[in-house]
């Protein structure tokens, strides 16, 4: 090949076979190609992308406008926005932050909330993060952490204590969702259990609870815990009404995580079951050594979606008086500087979720692809 | 599960002359004693609540009783698809209710089985443009709560729609507003009722065309294009017959009044909004599910089904697809009860559904929280159960076509 | 992982068998012993019970609580208020989530009688009445005929309606909306006609329009709606609390103490403003309280027509007149029974 090139390299004539090769022709690759294959192969495909294409030049232009173009970042009130741009008046939302973020919560204590997050996300990380130095320690940290957090927001032995009606806003989704979760995993795990229980009146008790949590709306529990728990506690006692609904969502969320678990738990190869038995391990030693570490791992990505479900769900409570992030909107609209404001109230919030959410699952979908690899 | 229980404690059975403790570590007794335990504590446990409810309602001077579901309800229902006046019986309000919610829940599955089938075919199509923001609208739509979408919807309708004096209009029969979608309502005059029976007809007409359609394939070879013949019959012959009767359907088309289009068939704001966010929303985790199930399968299918020269849409419709099912129809079915169950947040917008009725303002105007509430929970309870039945006899049907 | 499951079930089972608070004492030992009063209002109604951007409630249903906590713990501002919309303020109150409501509700006998609650007293007289846009050029509601109307539900005025429009053969579309936030915004984008409620909120309702001249609240009152606070049964003395505590508001007014002379009044020898202000015998004792809750509730947020004056009152956008409202001896229904 080489000998021909340099025999002949300029009057353009080869010998048969001693042709260099040429790069294929510009239609079979490169963008052209990509776009040529991928956008305009076949009729439908052509369709689509000029449907979806044109879609986009209708979105996306409208909304970078409103959104940020033309929208207003400072006012004092909705005519103040009107007055200097036509589309989004976010000023409200500025104004606003402290009430979406604490609620009601008062402003010389917030640093107790502010430090309950900080601590939320220190408690979070020896859990969801496997290498994470002092793991153990950190574990320990995780545990307490409920109570710790607690303390510090409502507040007693040495602390201004504050009211749970104060509570409000972002910090009450926050709160309900990972209360939810973290109660809920130890119930759905004795659920699930129960659910393969061999003593059958368990194993009713257990498929009845739970179906009955998963046939119901969420939105019933919370008018339940509102209008109806009352009556089941003993004459002239009283329970807080967040503590009631805690207790409802936690129930809630326990239906749901004792099927995600129980997926963990089929997961499990029967071998394993069995090499327990055969070693003499009695039924709580094969769960707590063998099965349950397995399982629970199996079901770390569905125990996440099951937060991201809940922590969306969280926004229910509005329904029952419970001003959280979107009720505090809701509830700023009567201001009658700001109202009519709904449209930025409700993109701000579905913003604020979606960032959230979309954090969550991506780091559900990075854990099950971790597992992927590990098993 | 259970054996490890007791050969662990066999081993340890000593020369214990204690009788209660032989029981307990003898294995069948024990699970009669841990039966009887837990059974004892949960009527325990049930009793204390019903007590301390019975003690509360006396105390507040209440009675526990449904007599209340005779008197009249005294309010309005704005939707109603039987007949309700303001005289009707709480009863009939609850039914006016239930109804509503069955609508919307009904018509919610529908546009979300299609919408999400075809959103999760697209996310997996070699179009670049069109998979990305399909991906982007999906990620959007269930990364945001429900509540909001459906809030976001009703605002845009009730917002940026025009008024009905200035609907949007199609051939001046069909109305936009922001009262709602209105279509004109069909009159059935004389000998309509042969139309209706061609219809019937057809369709026992297009099923027994199928069933020999399939005998003929695989007896004869012979291929007919079964798709098309039926729908051929479906609407062909009804059609026919409508034309030979002499065209017995009128339109009654709607026309402005004073405030609102009067006549036609109105579907309120508050509906639209619910359905069309309800199925957006959960669209979006059916798309999902189709993606994982269709691929879940295995690549030879494709490859094999490309070398007996299927197109791409060929393979879909007639291999994957069925096969996927299996996979998608379990987590499909919670999707549908998702959808129902979410169907309770119409209370946000004003839809008049079995929560904001009996559960609202019959609760509110009688005072019966814990009556009201137990009908709602057991209502709720029995269209689950309905929707998870119907769904795993169907799972069956398909599993028994596998070979 | 397993530790953490452990902890967590403990964690579970403490929560679910928190020992809950005891509670068996009357309301009034309850709100002494926890310092702050649990007051019911509105979500949101301009004028009446709203909160500002600090996120402070103000209105005139938000000022007496003021008033109540005022008299009852020495500090106007101990009170924990406690939204509610329409259709969960009673299970609050039933709940003991809240020991009063001040929540515009109207008075009725089946709210009474089988409901089981306790009306204070009527410290805003009102009826119902309809809001439309002056361009549909309707001038009484027997020209309403097919219109959308948007109503609050829970509510007494979602039964009127019902009644009115039966009773008169008119035929329309309710809209049933939560709060009053929710109504004005469908009133605004024109999802219904007209909308219907206490002729109060609707006159606080259109002062927040950008054009409250081109809305007319159309002349028939369709209703009596007397709204005042409401108390659980079966608590008489925390029932007389509130109403007395209203009735100085209005006695009060009745005797000019303001919130600014009411110190100086109370030196004063004139024998009914004494005895209201403490000056003379100790009627605070036989209530449960000290002999100068009156003079606190009073100095706390003013008298009554302080109270309605700086709120909803003429001056204010919302501008109400006094109407049924004033005091007796101006023509209108508040009437404060003698203190003595």
């Amino acid at each position: 090949m080489t000998s021909s090139e340099t025999q002949n390299p300029t009057n353009g004539s080869y010998p048969p076979g001693t042709h260099p090769d040429l790069p294929p022709p510009s239609t079979a690759y490169g963008p052209v190609h990509w776009i040529k294959v991928n956008l305009f192969g076949g009729v439908t495909n052509t369709v689509l992308t000029l449907l979806f294409a044109y879609m986009l030049w209708k979105i996306v232009p409208f909304l970078t406008e409103w959104m940020f173009l033309d929208a207003a970042f400072t006012g004092e009130s909705r005519r103040d926005c009107e007055a200097t741009a036509g589309g989004a008046c976010w000023a409200f939302i500025g104004s606003r932050l402290q009430l979406f973020i604490y609620g009601f919560y008062p402003e010389a204590q917030r640093w107790r909330v502010d430090l309950t997050f900080v601590m939320l996300i220190l408690a979070l990380v020896p859990v969801l993060y496997d290498a994470t130095p002092h793991r153990g320690k950190g574990l320990i940290f995780a545990c307490l952490y409920p109570f710790i957090g607690g303390w510090l927001l409502i507040g007693g032995l040495g602390l201004e204590s504050v009211s749970t009606d104060q509570f409000g806003g972002l910090m009450l989704n926050v709160i309900i969702g990972v209360t939810g979760i973290a109660f809920s995993l130890p119930i759905g795990i004795v659920l699930a259990l129960g659910r393969q229980s061999h003593l059958p009146i368990v194993r009713i008790l257990c498929v009845g609870f739970i179906e009955f949590i998963r046939g119901v709306p969420l939105i019933t529990l919370l008018f339940v815990a509102a209008v109806m728990l009352s009556y089941f506690v003993p004459p002239g006692t009283n329970f807080d009404l967040l503590v009631r609904v805690l207790i409802m969502v936690t129930l809630f969320a326990s239906g749901y995580m004792a099927e995600v678990i129980r997926g963990g738990l089929q997961a499990i190869p029967k071998g394993q079951y069995e090499a327990a038995d055969g070693m003499g391990l009695r039924y709580w030693q094969v769960m707590r050594l063998v099965i349950l570490p397995q399982a629970l791992k199996i079901s770390i990505p569905g125990i996440v979606n099951t937060f991201i479900g809940l922590y969306k769900d969280t926004t229910l409570v509005i329904v029952i008086g419970r001003l959280d992030i979107l009720g505090i909107g809701n509830s700023s609209l009567a201001d009658s500087k700001w109202q009519g404001l709904s449209t930025e109230v409700y993109v701000f919030v579905a913003l604020f979720f979606f960032i959230s959410c979309f954090s969550i699952s991506r780091y559900s979908l990075y854990l099950e692809k971790k597992l992927h690899t590990e098993l | 599960m259970s054996d490890n229980v007791s050969q662990g404690s066999d081993q340890q059975v000593s020369t214990q002359p204690n009788y209660l403790l032989s029981l307990w570590r003898n294995k069948e007794t024990r699970s009669v004693i841990l039966q009887i335990i837990t059974i004892a504590v949960f009527f325990a446990f049930l009793a204390y609540i019903i007590n301390n409810a019975i003690l509360n309602l006396a105390a507040l001077g209440k009675t526990f009783s449904f007599d209340f579901l005779d008197l009249p309800a005294s309010y309005d229902i704005n939707q109603r698809l039987i007949e309700y006046t303001s005289q009707s019986t709480h009863l009939r309000a609850f039914f006016v209710g239930l109804l509503n919610t069955l609508l919307v829940a009904f018509f919610g599955v529908i546009t979300a089985t299609i919408l999400g089938f075809l959103l999760g075919i697209i996310r997996l199509s070699n179009n670049w443009v069109a998979s990305r923001l399909v991906y982007v609208f999906i990620e959007l739509t269930r990364n945001i709560p429900v509540l909001l979408h459906i809030l976001l919807i009703h605002g845009i309708i009730v917002h940026i729609l025009p008024s009905p004096k200035q609907a949007h209009t199609l051939a001046d029969s069909i109305f936009l507003s922001n009262r709602g979608l209105t279509i004109p309502d069909p009159v059935a005059g004389d000998g309509f009722i042969f139309t209706v029976i061609a219809f019937f007809i057809a369709i026992a007409g297009a099923v027994y065309f199928r069933s020999w359609a399939k005998k003929k394939r695989e007896e004869e070879g012979k291929i007919y294009h079964v798709f098309y013949i039926s729908v051929g019959i479906l609407f062909g012959l009804p059609l026919l017959v409508f034309l030979l009767s002499g065209l017995p359907l009128t339109w009654h088309v709607p026309e402005m009044g004073r405030f609102n289009l009067k006549g036609g068939i109105t579907m309120i704001p508050e509906l639209l909004a619910l359905w069309l966010a309800l199925s957006l929303y959960t669209s979006a985790f059916i798309a999902e599910i189709v993606r994982a199930g269709i691929m879940a399968i295995n690549k030879g299918q494709w490859e094999a089904s490309e070398a007996v020269g299927l197109t791409r849409d060929r393979t879909l419709n007639l291999v994957i697809i069925p096969q996927a099912l299996r996979i998608i129809i379990p987590p499909l079915t919670s999707q549908y009860l998702n959808l129902t169950k979410n169907s309770s947040l119409a209370i946000a917008i004003g839809y008049m559904d079995i929560v904001a009725t009996i559960g609202g303002i019959t609760l509110m105007q009688t005072g019966k929280e814990m009556e009201t509430m137990i009908i709602v929970l057991f209502t709720y309870l029995c269209i689950s159960l309905l929707i998870s039945s119907a769904m795993n006899w169907y799972n069956k049907r398909l599993k028994l076509v596998e070979r | 992982m397993k530790k953490l499951s452990i902890a967590l079930a403990a964690c579970a089972v403490t929560a679910l068998t928190l020992t809950p608070q005891a509670a068996k004492a009357g309301t009034l030992e309850d709100v002494k012993a926890r310092g702050v009063l649990n007051c019911i209002v509105n979500t949101g109604l301009p004028g009446f019970s709203y909160t500002d951007a600090s996120g402070r409630w103000k209105g005139f249903d938000a000022d007496m609580c003021r008033s109540v906590a005022a008299a009852v713990l020495g500090d106007g501002e101990k009170v924990k208020y406690i939204p509610a919309t329409g259709k969960t303020r009673f299970t609050l109150l039933n709940s003991k989530e809240g020991d009063v409501i001040f929540r515009n509700t109207t008075w009725t006998f089946v709210r009474d009688v089988s409901v089981k609650l306790n009306f204070i007293h009527t410290t805003y007289y009102d009826g119902q009445g309809f809001m439309i846009r002056k361009s549909k050029g309707v001038k009484s509601t027997k020209e309403l005929d097919g219109a959308t109307v948007c109503i609050q539900t829970g509510t007494t005025t979602e039964l009127n309606l019902a009644d009115y429009f039966r009773a008169n053969k008119i035929s329309y579309k309710p809209v049933p909306i939560e709060s009053n936030e929710e109504a004005r915004k469908n009133y605004i984008a024109d999802r219904c006609d007209t909308y219907t409620t206490d002729a109060s909120g609707l006159a606080a309702t259109r002062a927040s329009f950008t054009k409250p001249e081109d809305h007319l609240i159309l002349p028939e009152i369709i209703s009596k709606e007397p709204l005042g606070p409401v108390v659980r049964h079966g608590d008489d003395q925390w029932a007389d609390i509130i109403r007395w505590t209203v009735f100085a508001l209005i006695a009060a007014e009745e005797h000019g103490v303001t919130a600014a002379n009411a110190d100086a009044m109370a030196a004063k020898k004139a024998p009914a403003t004494a005895r209201l202000l403490g000056g003379e015998g100790d009627l605070g004792k036989m209530l449960g309280l000290d002999k100068d809750w009156a003079k606190r509730a009073i100095k706390a947020q003013g008298n009554y027509a302080e109270i309605f004056e700086r709120n909803v009152g003429t001056k204010t956008n919302i501008g109400l007149a006094r109407g049924l409202n004033a005091h007796y001896t101006n023509g209108g229904l508040q009437y404060s029974p003698p203190f003595r």
